[in-house]
């Protein structure tokens, strides 16, 4: 079974950055980082069996919260994984990959809530503890 | 006394960057209508001073994400003039493959994506795609192609590696180049088929007497350089550019305004190019254009979704008889030294004329730079299209007039990204 981890975000905008540090870090699975979401996801993830996408979040949580959606439970809910600025994010390539039937058998998205987006930073402390701990979930799950 | 209605879109969709639209009626008049750019100015002209002419085509590729090619292209002309060198042969093949390539993906998302969604009702290609699953699936694999090319020549899509000033820094080997025609080939076919499609579609009847710029070549479609020229008999060397044209700030606008120097709009991008340079088109493009009864010259913007199709097919079979007639180049570069001159360099990007000017010293440090992308040119045309559009047009209901202008402004297929580039931060102190 070939599992994927890819990692969306902006590493040189601070928290952005979690999602391509997530992908950079786990030792399980391959990573994929550098992406953004566009439409070239689809590519991205095709002929892997499960995929994990981590993207950056945005819902008003505590940042450092993780969420977690099963995207073959639906949509995702709008408004928590962050919009591209590209114009099409994660949720909307899920959904075109649906209509496709382009979505992989098992997709999860994690959200990592942020809070510092300023250019050229590090991750922030409280972010960079939700890294490593989603890297340890996914490395031993 | 009628009421005043107002119209306004406080951010535009499935345009590239950040745009407005504000539309203010009295009665059947237009009192107010701007097509206005926030998108913040991003300095481009100002990180260029002080580096060397070099670095030109890596810097302003970062201006856009969807044609950088056109800006390597048109940076690495100007300094190529500025140091006295002219790229032919293989290379200039090499350097018009790969802009085929950015043709075909940019062109890809626009028609599919961005564009072809207003006509058919629908808010997103995402919706799109759950009726017309066969035609987003056509749209994004013409896309990857269209990628595909530029990641063969130019190390990677987005923001290639491979173009510098003179030429490439590594030239493709024949294996690599003809492993892309099989692709190619059934890119061809389904921009043939795209062509079919996007001509049935329901168009506004909607014309306007434009005046259409473009570059010209001798005897080839211009892609990667030529004259400048128009359907009202300007024929001019790219490098006499500011003689003819020239921009100014309007308040509403974060992206200057190009205009003629008698204060005219004009027109770039693909209803530009057919217009000056149809009976150059490679015969299939050609011949599907004459079938999507498109005529020598197109001038309802709404139709530019066929001339983009048309140009799809184009740049397939020009990549296709690029590719054919390849050997690999003695060098992949030619040397280029530009010291205490002026350069002016322009290419056709996806959306129209994009003109470059770099001022370098004695060193090869650029002193100034000065760059005209074809959003900011197109910004005049855009808003005298809306005000033409909307006089008999009053009757419809707002969300439907907003739907229409808002599709009119596509038409254009805006890169406010790039339009921004610009400005100089004049810091007054007292």
């Amino acid at each position: 079974m070939r599992r994927l981890v890819i990692g969306v975000g902006n590493p040189m905008r601070g928290d952005d950055g979690a999602g391509p540090e997530v992908a950079r870090r786990v030792t399980s699975v391959e990573g994929y980082r550098g992406a953004t979401g566009s439409y070239e996801l689809m590519d991205v993830w095709e002929g892997a069996d499960e995929v994990i996408i981590v993207d950056a979040a945005r819902s008003g949580s505590e940042p450092g919260t993780i969420h977690r959606f099963d995207a073959q439970d639906g949509p995702l809910p709008a408004g928590v994984i962050g919009a591209s600025t590209h114009s099409i994010g994660v949720a909307e390539v899920i959904e075109m990959a649906r209509s496709l039937e382009r979505l992989p058998e098992r997709l999860f998205v994690y959200g990592i809530e942020i809070s510092d987006l300023t250019p050229g930073s590090e991750l922030s402390q409280t972010v960079e503890r939700a890294v490593t701990a989603l890297v340890d979930e996914i490395d031993h799950a | 006394m009628r009421a005043d209605r107002e119209i306004a879109v406080d951010y535009l969709a499935r345009v590239e960057g950040e745009g407005a639209m504000y539309l203010k009626l009295r009665g059947d008049e237009v009192v107010d209508l701007k097509f206005k750019i926030f998108e913040p100015p991003r300095f481009f002209e100002a990180f260029l001073r002080g580096r060397r002419f070099s670095e030109a085509p890596d810097i302003t590729a970062r201006i856009c994400g969807i044609c950088p090619i056109a800006y390597q292209t048109s940076a690495c002309n100007a300094m190529e003039s500025a140091g006295g060198v002219e790229v032919t042969g293989g290379l200039r093949d090499l350097r018009r493959l790969i802009y085929c390539g950015e043709w075909i993906e940019s062109h890809a998302l626009h028609v599919f994506f961005l564009h072809a969604p207003d006509f058919l009702g629908y808010d997103s290609a995402i919706q799109m795609a759950a009726d017309l699953p066969d035609q987003v699936k056509m749209g994004l694999r013409l896309k990857q192609i269209g990628n595909r090319i530029m990641t063969v020549l130019g190390g990677r899509e987005i923001h290639p590696i491979n173009v510098r000033v003179g030429g490439f820094y590594r030239s493709p080997t024949v294996t690599e180049l003809t492993a892309l025609v099989p692709d190619l080939e059934w890119a061809l076919e389904a921009a043939l088929t795209t062509v079919r499609w996007v001509a049935e579609l329901p168009f506004p009847d909607f014309d306007r007497e434009y005046q259409f710029v473009s570059l010209a070549d001798s005897d080839e479609f211009p892609i990667e350089g030529g004259r400048i020229v128009s359907n009202r008999g300007l024929d001019i060397e790219v490098a006499e550019w500011s003689d003819h044209f020239e921009e100014t700030h309007v308040p509403w606008s974060n992206a200057l305004h190009a205009r003629r120097r008698d204060g005219s709009s004009y027109h770039v991008g693909p209803m530009a190019r057919y217009a000056l340079n149809s009976e150059k088109l490679t015969a299939a493009a050609r011949e599907a254009a004459r079938q999507a009864g498109l005529g020598p010259v197109c001038t309802n913007p709404f139709r530019s979704i066929i001339v983009r199709a048309v140009e799809i097919a184009f740049a397939c079979e020009e990549a296709l008889r690029l590719i054919n007639r390849y050997t690999r180049p003695p060098t992949p570069y030619l040397d280029v030294q530009p010291r205490n001159v002026t350069g002016h360099g322009a290419s056709e990007a996806p959306r129209g004329m994009l003109y470059h000017r770099y001022d370098i010293d004695s060193e090869g440090l650029i002193v100034d730079a000065h760059i005209v992308p074809p959003t900011s040119q197109n910004q005049l045309s855009i808003e005298e299209d809306l005000h033409a559009y909307v006089p008999g047009r009053t009757g419809l209901t707002d969300e439907r007039l907003q739907w229409e202008l808002e599709q009119a402004i596509r038409c254009y297929d805006p890169c406010i990204s790039c339009a921004t580039h610009f400005l100089d931060l004049t810091v007054e102190r007292t």
